[in-house]
C-alpha cells in the first residue's frame, strides 16, 4: 500500500477522481481507469474507504473529507492488473452469458418494434446500468463463484430482457438460468443495492427472475 | 446453465423451493413441540412418549425429519460449493469437496434412518 499526502484546494469538495489526479501529479506511474468523469462510463469503479463506488461522482466529503485518510483499493474479488486497474474479463463473461440483446425471430416491421408506454416503463430501473461492476464485486456470492454465479449486474440485465415485451426468447432465457448457481446463489443480502452508484436495485430484479422461474416451472 | 451432479434436485428452482417448504414444515413442527411443552409444563416421560406414539405425530415427525435432511443437504452443499473451491484450496479442491459431500450424505442418511427407527419402533 502506497501513501500520498495531497493538498485539497481550500473550500472545495472535490471528487475522489480529482484526488487521484493530484496523486498522479506526484507519481505518474499510478494506474487507474477513468473516462467520462461524470458517472456515465463506469470506468472508475473502485473501493473507497471500504465501499465500492465511482471515484468521479464521490465527493471527498462522503469518504471522510479533507484532512482525513482516504484508502483506495481496486474493486474486490477481481484479479488486479496494476494499482486500481482490475481484470474484468470474468465479469463481462457473465454479462455475455445472459445474452444482453433483444432476441426476436419474427419478421421485422417496416418501422421499429413498438412498445406501449406501460411496457416501456417496465424497463426503467434496469436499462440504466453502466456495467461499472461495483455491485458484483461487492457480492460475496460473486467472490466465491465468479465463474458460475452471474452476479447482480448480469442478472439486472437478464431481467431487463426478460421484462422486454419485444423479446421472444423468455422461455429459453429462463431455462438457461434454472441451475443452483446462476440466479439461486443470490442470498438477498442486498450489498449490490447499497453500492450501486446509479441507485438501481438488482436484488429486486433477481426476485422478479425467481418469480418468473416459479411461474414457468411449477 | 451451470451443470451440476450433486445438488439435491439438479434444478436451482427445485432446491430453492424445497429449502423454503422444508423450513416452513420445520417451523410448524418446532411450534407444535414447543406448544405441547408450554401447555403441559409438568410433562413426564410417559406423557412425552405418548405424545410421539400417535400415528399423526409419527407421520408429522417423519415429514419433519425428511424436511430437516433435505434442508441440511441443500445448505451443506451450498456451503461446500462456496468455500471448498479451487479459488480457496487450490487444485485439490474437487477431491476435498467430494469427500466433504460424501461425509455429509453419510451423516444425513445415518440421522434419517436412526430417526425413523426412534419414531417408528414400538
Amino acid at each position: 500500500m502506497q501513501e500520498f499526502e495531497v493538498e485539497i484546494p481550500a473550500g472545495k469538495d472535490i471528487m475522489v477522481l480529482d484526488v487521484l489526479a493530484l496523486v498522479k501529479e506526484q507519481d505518474p506511474s499510478v494506474a487507474y481507469r477513468r473516462s467520462c468523469r461524470e458517472g456515465v462510463c463506469g470506468s472508475d469503479g473502485m473501493n473507497m474507504n471500504g465501499t465500492n463506488g465511482l471515484a468521479c461522482i464521490t465527493p471527498i466529503s462522503e469518504v471522510g473529507g479533507p484532512g482525513s485518510k482516504l484508502v483506495l483499493r481496486p474493486l474486490p474479488g477481481l484479479p488486479v492488473i496494476r494499482d486500481l486497474v482490475v481484470d474484468m474479463s470474468i465479469f463481462y463473461k457473465q454479462f455475455e452469458k445472459v445474452r444482453p440483446y433483444l432476441i426476436n425471430d419474427e419478421p421485422a416491421p417496416a418501422i421499429e418494434r413498438l412498445q406501449s408506454p406501460e411496457d416501456r416503463a417496465k424497463l426503467d430501473g434496469l436499462y440504466e446500468c453502466i456495467l461499472c461492476a461495483c455491485c458484483s464485486t461487492n457480492c460475496p456470492s460473486f467472490w466465491w463463484n465468479p465463474d458460475k454465479f452471474i452476479g447482480p449486474a448480469g442478472l439486472l440485465q437478464a431481467y431487463r430482457f426478460l421484462a422486454d415485451s419485444r423479446d421472444t426468447a423468455t422461455n429459453e432465457r429462463l431455462a438457461d438460468l434454472d441451475d443452483p448457481f446462476s440466479v439461486f446463489r443470490c442470498r438477498g443480502i442486498m450489498n449490490c443495492v447499497a453500492v450501486c452508484p446509479k441507485g438501481l436495485n438488482p436484488t429486486r430484479a433477481i426476485g422478479h427472475i425467481r418469480s418468473m422461474l416459479i411461474s414457468q416451472g411449477t | 446453465m451451470v451443470t451440476n451432479a450433486t445438488n439435491l434436485s439438479r434444478s436451482g428452482l427445485s432446491d430453492w423451493l424445497i429449502q423454503r417448504f422444508s423450513a416452513v414444515i420445520l417451523a410448524a413442527y418446532s411450534l407444535c413441540i414447543l406448544g405441547s411443552l408450554l401447555m403441559n409444563p409438568e410433562m413426564d416421560y410417559e406423557q412425552w412418549r405418548a405424545l410421539f406414539s400417535g400415528t399423526g405425530m409419527r407421520l408429522f415427525s417423519l415429514i419433519a425429519l425428511a424436511s430437516l435432511c433435505a434442508h441440511a443437504w441443500i445448505g451443506m452443499w451450498t456451503i461446500g460449493t462456496d468455500y471448498l473451491t479451487e479459488r480457496h484450496l487450490g487444485s485439490g479442491a474437487t477431491f476435498i469437496r467430494l469427500i466433504y459431500q460424501a461425509a455429509c450424505v453419510l451423516l444425513i442418511a445415518v440421522y434419517l434412518l436412526w430417526g425413523i427407527e426412534i419414531f417408528w419402533s414400538n
